[in-house]
């Protein structure tokens, strides 16, 4: 099974929604990554046909599907937003689209509902309805509808994000065992590096309406080819820091360094590590964690993602130490350059 | 409620039953009134009657021209609440759900159907239903008071679907339901209260409405409240009769009512209304 996007643009009220999306993915999941206003929804609804692009195509297994209805899809669609039938049974609910298949009839369909229902932890909440459930288990049941049925394309918008956090790590784990076994293509959008990280599956990063980047989102991380792709993959976000390129390199001119906050430490780690006098501003502590606020010279903030729960006092000086080898250096325009923090000057 | 009032404020419940009486005084003594002879309704004054009889009620069951304008009122007013709602259905949907050109404007315009006083469509109404036949005959009746019907039950039925999440239209449709069998299945249920509580204001306004229903019916389809109207004969008013007539136009209201109790008050919690 493969989908394509062949050129597909939206335009709404005069604002670009999607720029000549040209994509292609395979048999499984496959992760679509942006941040807010990225595109994601509207791709994702472009691919169901709830929207229709202004141009370009949609190829379902090389058939184009663009002009074929909603309802004559072979789709499934899970919203961020729980959304179930509320006058219906969790067991109608799930079982609603086998109704309407031919593929399924009587028994078949109690079979089908109820492996489901297992998969998903639902087997004792069958005869409940939607608005009698927690919204993990609303959410559940949104899944396992769009589960029950093969389609050739399962799309997930951001599923878990309206969940809370433990909900969302143990479905998080669920639902990659769920997809790997899925029959047809599995789009999942989501905003969070963490999700795409875990599923490790082959990686679409969107900005802005375009696909920046596609590929392994393991080494998109390690080395992104664009600021626009670091930023998008870290969580919590990247440090940005002007440099500048020493004399005699490949490169030359003003540079920006990306550095990922848990790089910041405030003991040397190699021999090579850059110090960086710094003024503590603020430590806040979420337990497992002490993400540091420190003021370094020229007025430039940095922040330190520590293991661990550390105290500081505001105005304390201290002395941040950052590995060369794992900044990240951008040209101007965002790029990635193959250079190494060893090879650039901090600013001021 | 009225317990837990009276609980903090000593008098909440003596202004409470205060209320309640002034309210329901003039149908007590329009029951009462209907429940005895004539003679004692114009000679005593006095809430509970010395002599109860049921004649005023058989009268009005055993003469034709009292029981069928009864009837004619209750049936043109069913057909009205009906129709009403069919209409509205689908154009309460559109409404919600899409957007096409000039749907605020369409959608305001129905609403100014409600603007002008029913007077002002008597006389078209009174020659274009002589001159196609629906002059005295319940469906005309009916038909006319879609008029301000219709557009009350888009407008309410439009509030409470757009409080229905468009995603779970789509979602049906992704599933695979077509456009009547997910309104059947999936939207109807979902949107039950607001059914009860736009039928119940049809079935009232049409209940209520005397100019128009008046005017386009002469004996077939005649409402009751006309009848009302020409009960002063030969032999003065007759009062009791009057009375039970009265006493007997509210009961339709009361059963509606009872019917759609639970979808009244959840149903004005959800809806814009």
């Amino acid at each position: 099974m493969t989908l394509i996007l062949d050129r597909v643009s939206v335009r709404q009220r005069g604002e670009i929604w999607l720029d000549d999306i040209r994509l292609e993915t395979g048999t499984g999941l496959t992760t679509l990554i942006g941040p807010l206003n990225s595109g994601k929804t509207t791709l994702m609804r472009v691919v169901a046909g709830l929207q229709p692009p202004d141009s370009g195509r949609v190829l379902v297994a090389g058939k184009d599907v663009t002009s074929i209805s909603v309802r004559n899809r072979s789709i499934a669609f899970v919203y961020q937003r729980f959304i179930n039938y509320p006058s219906l049974t969790i067991y109608e609910n799930i079982a609603s689209p086998l109704r309407l298949d031919g593929r399924f009839r009587g028994p078949a369909i109690d079979r089908r509902v109820r492996e489901v229902a297992e998969l998903m932890g639902l087997a004792g909440l069958l005869d409940r309805r939607p608005a009698e459930l927690s919204g993990g288990q609303q959410q559940r049941t949104a899944i396992a509808r769009a589960l029950a049925r093969p389609v050739d394309v399962l799309l997930l918008d951001e599923p878990l994000a309206n969940l809370d956090f433990k909900l969302r790590e143990q479905l998080r784990a669920d639902l990659k065992a769920r997809f790997a076994d899925a029959p047809g293509v599995v789009l999942y959008s989501t905003a969070d590096p963490a999700e795409a990280l875990t599923f490790a599956a082959p990686t679409v990063v969107l900005g802005e309406g375009r696909v920046l980047e596609t590929g392994d989102v393991a080494a998109m991380y390690a080395r992104p080819p664009t600021l626009a792709v670091a930023a998008t993959l870290s969580d919590p976000p990247l440090n940005l820091l002007p440099g500048v390129v020493r004399e005699g390199r490949s490169a030359e001119g003003g540079v920006l360094l990306g550095i990922r906050p848990h790089q910041v430490t405030l003991a040397p780690r190699g021999p090579g590590a850059v110090e960086l006098p710094a003024e503590i501003r603020l430590a806040e502590v979420t337990g497992s964690a002490t993400f540091l606020h420190l003021l370094l010279r020229g007025e430039r903030h940095l922040v330190a993602h520590l293991p661990g729960t550390w105290r500081f006092q505001p105005g304390e000086a201290t002395r941040a130490y950052v590995d060369p080898a794992h900044v990240l250096v951008f040209d101007e325009g965002g790029d990635r350059l193959p250079l190494s923090g060893a090879e650039v000057d901090l600013h001021g | 409620m009225a317990r837990t009032t009276g609980g903090r404020l000593p008098w909440a419940r003596t202004v409470f039953w205060l209320y309640v009486a002034t309210l329901m005084l003039p149908l007590l003594w329009m029951f009462g009134m209907s429940i005895r002879p004539n003679e004692d309704i114009l000679g005593s004054f006095s809430l509970i009657p010395q002599r109860v009889t049921f004649e005023n009620y058989q009268t009005f069951f055993g003469d034709p021209s009292w029981y069928s304008s009864y009837l004619n009122s209750i049936v043109y007013t069913s057909m009205n609440a009906v129709m009403s709602l069919v209409v509205a259905l689908p154009a309460a949907y559109a409404f919600s759900r899409f957007r096409f050109a000039g749907d605020k404007h369409l959608f305001f315009w129905l609403l100014t159907n409600r603007m002008a006083p029913p007077a002002v469509f008597l006389l078209p109404f009174f020659q274009i239903y002589q001159a196609v036949g629906l002059f005295d005959t319940h469906l005309g009746v009916a038909v006319a008071h879609m008029l301000f019907n219709v557009p009350l039950a888009v407008w309410i039925l439009e509030g409470f679907m757009s409080g229905i999440p468009r995603e779970i239209d789509e979602t049906a449709a992704v599933d695979g339901y077509s456009l009547p069998r997910f309104f059947v299945r999936i939207f109807l249920p979902l949107i039950r209260s607001a059914i009860g509580v736009t039928l119940f204001f049809c079935f009232m306004f049409s209940w209520v409405e005397l100019l128009i229903a008046r005017t386009i019916t002469s004996v077939d389809a005649k409402p009751i409240a006309a009848t009302m109207t020409r009960t002063v004969s030969a032999a003065g008013v007759d009062w009791g009769l009057l009375a039970a007539a009265g006493v007997l136009t509210i009961v339709p209201g009361a059963v509606v009512i009872w019917f759609v109790r639970n979808y009244i008050a959840k149903g004005f919690a959800l809806g814009r209304v």
